[in-house]
């Protein structure tokens, strides 16, 4: 294992991080703020509760997997595709590191962020509404298990993507959209019986499901089911991964 | 001299179909300068490419240091420095930074005092915290080798290093690519510059669409290819060569008033063929000449030789 490898990777990435914090904090910080302004106390004092929980309270779990979702995304395909677009990939490409390397120190770092800025949001949250966390551990979980997943994916759309459209692509056209259906703002079912059927293809219901269950105790679908789905999804991007690394997929000619 | 490289039967195709390199073989000996030198798209860096890990060899075998350079990539690549030829770099990101990145890719402990050797070393200390999209062209340039010393490689690669560069710092990069060869630094640049070969290589090779062409040591390659010429300006100018002085193969130039005199160098002269001969014949046949001068080729009339004979 090259551990200076993992190191020198994982601390320059952080660098970055570093260097653009205000503004990685800011903008997140800002759209929670005025989620809870407008769903919160405008409209969320005219909703009834879910389940028991007021409206506002609801949605936390929602906004800080949607923020963790996009920031996941969002660093990780920047922190493989910049190299690419400026060249200095040659680098990583002759330098002694395996794959799993590369990996554990682009996805650690990415994960290691939007982890971060979770943590924040949900601080931010806290100064809206109460907030009450009832499995601690899980809640922990499977912010663990979202934010290394879709750091994944978003290493994945990196290499993927060959110019700056493709890169925003994914996020805005799909990620995005799962999100806003995934349950962050309703119960699914407050959705009629076909859409609620529907809604079980999308793979953000499982982790949203599952960390407002971490949080309330309450379910769309079984806390089980969501960890075995998100466990599933991290399979299928590690596989993906692997392959990109074993053909060499927009890597290396 | 031991061999630190070895190339077996490397051939290249890319995707599209190109095939950039065909059935190279070449032996890097430990220690030398090592010029390789062609015209663009001749397959330099696809070569260099492949020995770093950066392009996956069609065919053929590649060892560093006895490391199979697949197998055994992490071996293979740790010994290896790359200065490539675009200057890519992180634009952000401080000079020690992106420094200390490259130290730590290629699997060596932090080590300060090292950076700051080679930091000096080129001149870029007291830029070490500058973003690098403030350093002048030059300076990124130096810092593309400040990167790859930074993990202490016996093995540079300079991929055109002095394309683009003034001639101060090319004076300037000569000289520290001959420090790092006294210090045990195996050498391999490449060029289109055919002076810098001549300058500073031990060995020359020359490659031209993905074949090399030949391999040999630099002033042997001079001594056997190199050619001398002997211009006569004449008092008058001849319509056709004499038949007295056809047998030293003459050429007239320059509307009948100059003759040239196309000799091997190493070539031992006899009474009968040779300058003396040659003059000797002039004055019997009564040419007279104003003036003579002799050239002497240089690696670039030797290289633009090699290639046209090769097409």
């Amino acid at each position: 294992m090259n551990i200076h490898a993992i190191r020198a990777i994982y601390l320059f990435e952080m660098a970055r991080t570093k260097r653009t914090l205000l503004q990685s904090i800011v903008s997140p910080v800002i759209s929670t703020s005025l989620y809870f302004v407008v769903f919160g106390a405008a409209i969320g004092s005219r909703i009834p509760q879910i389940d028991g929980i007021g409206y506002g309270s609801f949605i936390v779990p929602g906004l800080v997997m949607l923020s963790l979702l996009t920031q996941s995304l969002s660093n990780a395909s920047f922190g493989i595709y910049f190299p690419k677009f400026t060249g200095t990939i040659y680098e990583l490409l002759s330098a002694p590191v395996s794959y799993v390397e590369i990996i554990l120190s682009y996805v650690g770092a990415a994960a290691t962020k939007s982890i971060l800025l979770g943590a924040i949001i949900l601080a931010t949250a806290g100064l809206f509404v109460p907030l009450h966390i009832e499995h601690p551990f899980w809640m922990i979980l499977f912010l663990l298990l979202t934010a290394v997943t879709f750091s994944l994916l978003g290493f994945i759309i990196g290499i993927w993507a060959d110019n700056f459209e493709k890169l925003q692509l994914v996020p805005l056209l799909i990620i995005t959209p799962l999100t806003f259906l995934g349950g962050s703002f309703y119960s699914l079912d407050m959705l009629p019986p076909f859409w609620q059927q529907v809604s079980l293809f999308n793979p953000v219901v499982y982790l949203i499901s599952g960390f407002r269950w971490s949080f309330y105790g309450i379910a769309d679908v079984a806390v089980g089911v969501s960890l075995g789905m998100t466990m599933l999804f991290l399979a299928v991007c590690v596989a993906v991964v692997a392959w990109i690394f074993k053909t060499g997929y927009r890597l290396k000619a | 001299m031991s061999v630190i490289i070895n190339v077996a039967n490397l051939s290249k195709t890319y995707a599209s179909g190109f095939r950039a390199l065909r059935a190279v073989n070449l032996e890097i000996r430990q220690g030398e300068i090592f010029a390789l030198l062609g015209p663009n798209g001749a397959g330099k860096t696809t070569l260099i490419s492949i020995i770093c890990g950066i392009v996956r060899p069609s065919e053929g075998k590649v060892t560093v240091a006895g490391h199979d350079i697949i197998r055994d990539y992490r071996a293979a690549r740790s010994l290896i420095g790359l200065v490539p030829q675009e200057l890519t770099t992180d634009a952000f990101e401080s000079v020690w930074t992106t420094v200390s990145l490259s130290r730590g890719l290629f699997g060596k402990a932090p080590n300060p005092a090292h950076l700051e050797k080679v930091l000096r070393e080129l001149s870029l200390w007291d830029k070490k915290n500058n973003r690098i999209i403030t350093l002048s062209g030059g300076m990124k340039r130096r810092l593309l080798i400040a990167k790859a010393l930074s993990h202490e490689p016996q093995i540079l690669f300079l991929d055109e290093p002095t394309a683009g560069v003034d001639v101060e710092l090319r004076r300037e990069m000569w000289a520290l690519v001959r420090r790092l060869r006294s210090s045990g630094v195996t050498i391999i640049l490449t060029t289109h510059y055919i002076e810098e070969a001549e300058e500073m290589a031990d060995r020359v090779g020359v490659i031209n669409n993905g074949e090399i062409i030949v391999v040999e040591d630099k002033a042997e390659l001079m001594r056997k290819l190199g050619r001398k010429q002997l211009t006569l300006q004449l008092r008058q100018p001849l319509g056709e060569i004499p038949p007295a002085l056809q047998r030293h193969r003459l050429e007239l130039a320059n509307d009948g008033s100059e003759l040239i005199y196309t000799y091997d160098s190493r070539a031992a002269h006899g009474e009968h063929d040779g300058i003396v001969a040659l003059l000797d014949d002039l004055t019997a046949a009564g040419i007279g000449f104003k003036d003579l001068h002799t050239t002497q080729s240089s690696l670039e009339d030797i290289f633009v030789g090699l290639l046209r004979s090769g097409r």
